[in-house]
């Protein structure tokens, strides 16, 4: 029992290294992404049946694509058989291709392409055909290895909904005879954007998790970062890929300081810095200067990083380099303008010029739909007008920005701000 | 869970470390498998002892010794720091390694805020942090 119990795990290692691959060089034989995941996943119970016994092979992926082939023959096989649907018409074309080649044919086939593969998987995953959600899920279950139920616990969903929308999303790749290929040159920017944004949307489901929550959404993190690194080494000329990693790992290095003994969050600004991830913020920065060496004008996510990477040079929060923040989020909100990024450069602009401009920028912001219930922009207007010694007026702000808050810990937070305004005069 | 792999090279003798290209080569492309995998996190290799030296703390009292060091089989030559969900993961990898003779690879899971007892753990949990980028943690 025991033995079984470590050769499971041992499998379950096999699989998160070799499933991408291995779907991703199946996709491309049969031309159905479908297929392909249904063979990989019938050749991994192979493995869990036969290794038990026999141990792990020499070569776990090549033995789970030889078994994938078995079971690609045997499919064919039954399928004539059996009374034939009009797609199955289509998948055996590809199969016959896969079938007609054979023996170290396959294999060099298979293993000439397999960077190709896990891009081709990628671009496929988030292929704009699919909803947000669809992407996350075909993402994580195809690229990451990870079983419905697990995706299901990291997005706090029910199983069933997950593996509908796998379903569907494999089912719509499918009816639209979306090809699985790696889109021409002046297409792939646009299609990595899609595949950036779905490696972004899982990273901030896990850095966002909060207190008591499931031990698997943190686990969201790694897999993000895990998947960036990877699509970096596949597409290593693209600037913004390796900024969305530069950011990635940046915000991961502050993980351990981001939560205090009580388990209550901690604001950047009080964060012991002595806790941060040196290795991670020397990836971070790394990463960085790669993006940056890319390209003259940074795109987003390399901006973003380059935010990131002031404050983790700097050793003190009172070491921050506000001007070069401010300045980054000037060519942000240039380059993606939104509320939020206006918002978040009147705080830097505040930081590294006094309260007075800051004010200017959010009070420009006060009208905006966008922001209507957002209760950082009270929050940052009463943390403004409080440093003007305008407390009447700051007062107010923070009541605002408690009523509109979820969170109960920041709620009692800013009610203890606007009390603190109460009992200091405005005059002082 | 992070890992640190230790190769210890099982050498003669330390200055008997002449690679052929083959094994460079291999070692190489190992590298980039567990780079391309998005795995590895850092790698080093190490000089021999004979440029380094050891610090001893006995009685408060600092003695350096200048290597190189006796027991040349049991020195070792590099390391790599690979991220991995299991144990069983990096030890896959690990058995990758394209190593021969007597060389052998220790596998050591590296300390993390995971790892402290419970009541810690349950403390250390992460949080919701404000969305806006530069009020966040």
């Amino acid at each position: 029992m025991a033995a079984d119990a470590a050769t499971r795990r041992a499998i379950e290692a096999v699989w998160r290294i070799e499933s991408a691959r291995l779907i991703g060089a199946l996709a491309r034989i049969v031309g159905d992404l479908g297929l392909a995941e249904d063979l990989a996943q019938d050749a991994l119970v192979d493995a869990l049946r036969r290794w038990p016994e026999s141990g792990v092979p020499d070569r776990p992926g090549a033995w789970l694509m030889a078994a994938a082939k078995f079971r690609a023959i045997d499919l064919l096989r039954r399928g004539k058989r059996l009374e034939r649907k009009h797609e199955e018409l289509a998948r055996e074309l590809g199969l016959a291709l896969a079938l007609a080649l054979d023996g170290a044919e396959f294999d060099a086939v298979v293993n000439d392409t397999i960077e190709d593969d896990v891009l081709r998987l990628m671009c496929a995953c988030c292929h704009p055909l699919l909803s947000t959600e669809a992407r996350v899920a075909l993402t994580l279950r195809l690229l990451g290895g990870l079983q419905t139920a697990a995706i299901a616990r990291a997005f706090l969903v029910s199983p069933s909904t997950v593996a509908q929308r796998i379903v569907r999303a494999k089912r719509t790749l499918s009816a639209a005879k979306v090809p699985f290929e790696v889109p021409a040159r002046d297409e792939l920017t646009p299609r990595l954007a899609s595949v950036l944004e779905v490696l972004y949307l899982i990273f901030n489901e896990g850095y966002s998790a909060t207190a008591g929550d499931d031990w698997m959404r943190p686990q969201l993190c790694e897999e993000a970062l895990r998947l960036g690194r990877i699509l970096a080494e596949l597409t290593p000329s693209e600037s913004e890929v390796h900024g969305l990693v530069a950011l990635m790992e940046l915000q991961a290095a502050r993980t351990p300081a981001r939560i205090d003994a009580a388990g209550e969050p901690v604001l950047l600004g009080d964060q012991d810095r002595t806790r941060w991830d040196r290795l991670l913020i020397r990836r971070g920065l790394a990463a960085l200067e790669r993006a940056e060496r890319l390209e003259a004008e940074p795109g987003p996510y390399a901006l973003q990083a380059a935010i990131a990477a002031c404050h983790a040079r700097a050793r003190t929060a009172s070491a921050t380099d506000w001007p070069q923040i401010a300045a980054l989020y000037d060519a942000l909100a240039r380059r993606s303008p939104s509320p939020v990024v206006e918002l978040n450069r009147a705080v830097a602009v505040a930081m590294a010029f006094g309260p007075a401009p800051g004010l200017v920028l959010v009070e420009r912001l006060a009208g905006e739909p966008a922001l209507a219930s957002y209760h950082l922009l009270p929050s940052v207007r009463g943390e403004l007008l409080a440093k003007l010694g305008r407390s009447d007026e700051a007062r107010a702000e923070f009541a605002r920005a408690a009523s509109l808050t979820q969170n109960r810990r920041e709620r009692a937070l800013l009610e203890a701000r606007a009390a603190a305004c109460e009992q200091q005069p405005s005059w002082q | 869970m992070r890992f640190m792999l230790m190769i210890y090279p099982g050498l003669e003798s330390e200055g008997d470390w002449t690679p052929d290209v083959e094994a460079v080569a291999a070692m190489q492309r190992y590298n980039e498998e567990l780079t391309q995998a998005g795995v590895l996190l850092a790698l080093d290799g190490l000089h021999p002892s004979s440029e380094g030296a050891r610090i001893s703390f006995a009685d408060g009292e600092r003695v350096v010794t200048d290597g190189p060091f006796a027991e040349t089989k049991e020195l070792i030559g590099g390391y790599w720091i690979i991220q991995a969900k299991s144990k069983e993961e990096a030890l896959e990898w690990a058995k990758r390694c394209p190593i021969g003779g007597d060389a052998v690879l220790e596998l050591r899971r590296i300390f993390e805020m995971s790892d402290f007892p419970s009541e810690l753990q349950d403390a250390a949990k992460l949080s919701a942090d404000p969305p806006g980028q530069a009020m966040e943690g």
